[in-house]
């Protein structure tokens, strides 16, 4: 079983829903992202989300994408994001960490020696945004006898057709997408989301992720409640960008948000 | 003993938009069902007689087809060797071949009953383009173009303008039009519900690629019977410029199964291929999975896609269609690259020797052609897509002669 679903496990066993916060790597600099990845479970993150940097994020807002640029500018590359991810878990082996990003890093270092290099850094999945199940079969097989669980995105304009195939591929969890829009666009409707969890849940027994639009501790308490797990990303990567030039500081008030986060979710 | 078949190279891709390896469908989920939507849509106006019409009407009646073959006999003689022959798409109304595609995804739209059109532009010919079938129709058109390129092509800024397009300027990434097609792409996921996407080469996801080509194709289905009707026979060589490739897969696809018919495709080699500094996947790149397709790609050990670099904003993009891919690892289309030094003599020769100036980007197949036509017979013949006309380029051209006009 993987890290990913005995995380699940737990959490359903304690009543508890799933926050997990998206940070790009590398954001602003390399010697940030493992100690803020510590300070993200100390706040309350169950799994964390781990951004690998492209230069040409198509499904990412302007807030993911300037902190792409600037991990890039440091020359952070899909190699050094294991090495974060490897030296993460000298000190956190239980925390499941999902790398996310697009194909192209993944493609050029080879399939079975990228499903290799993230089994043995400790990575727990991975979601490709550019690659939806149709193209995924040989990622997978490679992925899958290293226990990587690969993550799905479900959009409001995903079929229940396609909600069945998807579901079938799948494992660890699926995200929803609660917007149609790129990261960090607009305001999630809970009315709607409510409705797409209900009918993913038709199709598959996986933890059930919402993500985009959420933007604060009222938010991710309304989506908490129709949901397995809420992730927040771009509230956070604004955050650290807002703090670029003091960067002592980005760990504490990305633990701050994620604490007021974490109080609401835990009142449902 | 069954005799081998030849390779049918006209049958690609397969039904879920596969080119061998290439092509494909690497996008976001969002945009898997409005991409399905538009292939059942195509798929279905393509059968539909009352659409082809309509379409056939437009391209003779508004963009001007058919568009004529020229035989450029002065530069033939003064070159030497092979007998060289022009495809005139820069006679099109907007002066390239990018409109043969925006009238055709055009009516699409408006049998889809979508009323906001985007598109993204590099050097603006398929920004203008877009933006003039947007007018004719009146539909709300938006286009994408990096900052750098906005700068680069003033002229074609204003003449979107003009016709009633908003132009957003792209100030990501290396501000040129691979960063046009990402915002596009995020516009286009935002506004799904009323709005389609014109790309205008034959990139992105399926049923992009091959949408494109068959809308192009129509340059190639003329001029195969042009250069039978001058000159008798088929071309003996096939010379276009390649960016992303809809002029060259326009020209090339009706030809690709005659095996006496050699096909050039000409990369941008802007400094020179050892420069870095150049626009050539297929010369000088590796494969890999760009703007919703697994293409050639200028990119990094890392796979992080690399800035690019060439005189001809048309053909500065660090990818290049699934099809051409294809046709380069089976050996049917030799791919390859002209610097910009050597597009700019042959801009120069067209100009003075045949009273036609060419675009910066068909200056490139010109002067590939060139070399070509005299390492060939007198009694050869190659037929050159001269995919645009050069009036957007003056300012490009004067700065490089010191001028400033």
């Amino acid at each position: 079983m993987s890290r990913i679903s005995d995380r699940f496990k737990q959490l359903e066993e304690r009543g508890r829903v799933a926050l997990i916060p998206f940070v790009t790597a590398g954001d602003p600099g390399p010697a940030v992202t493992v100690p803020l990845m510590h300070a993200m479970v100390e706040a309350g993150a169950d799994i964390i989300e781990l951004g690998v940097p492209f230069s040409d994020p198509m499904a990412d807002g302007p807030v993911i994408q300037r902190a792409s640029e600037r991990a890039l500018e440091q020359g952070v590359c899909l190699r050094d994001v294991l090495g974060m991810v490897r030296k993460f878990r000298e000190r956190d082996e239980a925390t499941p960490v999902v790398l996310m990003g697009y194909l192209n890093p993944i493609e050029v270092m080879g399939y079975e020696a990228f499903a290799l290099a993230a089994a043995e850094a400790g990575v727990d999945g991975v979601l490709t945004v550019d690659l939806p199940p149709e193209e995924a079969d040989d990622l997978l097989s490679s992925l899958r006898p290293r226990d990587i669980d690969p993550i799905f995105l479900m959009a409001p304009t995903t079929t229940d057709e396609r909600m069945q195939h998807i579901c079938d591929t799948a494992s660890g969890f699926v995200y929803y997408v609660s917007v149609k829009g790129i990261t960090g666009a607009g305001h999630l409707a809970v009315g709607d989301v409510a409705a797409k969890t209900a009918q993913i849940r038709k199709h598959t027994r996986l933890p059930v992720g919402v993500g985009f639009g959420i933007k604060d501790a009222n938010t991710a308490q309304a989506v908490a409640q129709v949901a397995d797990a809420v992730i927040v990303g771009s509230v956070l990567v604004q955050r650290i960008e807002e703090l670029r030039e003091t960067p002592d500081e980005i760990a504490p008030a990305i633990a701050m948000i994620l604490s007021s986060m974490r109080q609401a979710i835990d009142l449902i | 003993m069954p005799t081998e078949q030849p390779i049918d190279f006209t049958h690609m891709p397969d039904a879920r938009g596969h080119f061998g390896p290439y092509g494909g469908l690497f996008v976001s989920e969002t945009l898997m069902e409005p991409l399905q939507e538009l292939r059942d849509a195509y798929e279905k106006y393509l059968q539909d007689a009352d659409f082809l019409a309509e379409l056939d009407a437009d391209l003779a009646n508004y963009v001007g087809r058919p568009s004529p073959v020229y035989f450029a006999e002065r530069l033939s003689r003064e070159n030497g060797g092979a007998r060289i022959y022009l495809k005139r798409e820069d006679l099109n109304h907007t002066g390239a071949h990018k409109v043969n595609n925006t009238i055709g995804q055009a009516l699409l739209a408006k049998r889809m009953g979508k009323r906001r059109i985007i598109a993204e532009t590099g050097a603006g010919q398929h920004g203008v383009a877009t933006a003039t079938v947007a007018a004719r129709l009146g539909l709300e058109c938006v286009v994408y173009m990096g900052e750098v390129d906005i700068a680069r092509q003033e002229a074609n800024v204003y003449r979107m303008k003009l016709l009633g397009a908003r132009v957003e300027s792209v100030s990501s990434g290396s501000k040129t039009l691979k960063d046009a097609l990402n915002e596009a792409m995020r516009d286009w996921v935002t506004h799904i519900d009323n709005t389609f996407y014109i790309i205008g080469t034959v990139a992105g996801p399926h049923p992009y690629p091959a949408m494109v080509r068959d809308f192009q194709a129509v340059i190639g289905r003329e001029a195969r019977v042009q250069m039978q009707q001058q000159t008798g026979a088929l071309p003996d060589a096939l010379v276009a410029c390649v960016g992303g490739g809809s002029n060259a897969i326009g020209l090339f696809h009706p030809f690709l199964n005659d095996a006496s018919v050699a096909m050039y495709g000409v990369e941008a080699a802007g400094d020179g291929l050892d420069s870095g500094r150049h626009a050539a996947p297929l010369c000088a790149g590796s494969p890999g999975v760009l703007h919703g397709n697994r293409t050639y790609l200028m990119e990094d050990p890392n796979g992080q896609i690399i800035e690019t670099h060439s005189i001809s904003a048309g053909l500065d993009y660090p990818g290049v269609g699934p099809e051409h891919a294809w046709l380069k690892d089976v050996g049917r289309v030799s791919y390859v690259a002209i610097t910009d030094d050597e597009a700019l003599t042959a801009f120069h020769t067209l100009t003075r020797v045949e009273g036609i100036i060419p675009a910066l980007e068909s200056s490139h197949a010109i002067a590939y052609a060139l070399k070509l036509a005299r390492e060939m017979g007198e009694q050869q013949t190659i037929l050159v897509n001269l995919s645009g006309r050069g009036d957007k380029d003056m300012h490009t051209v004067a700065a490089r002669d010191g001028l400033k006009i």
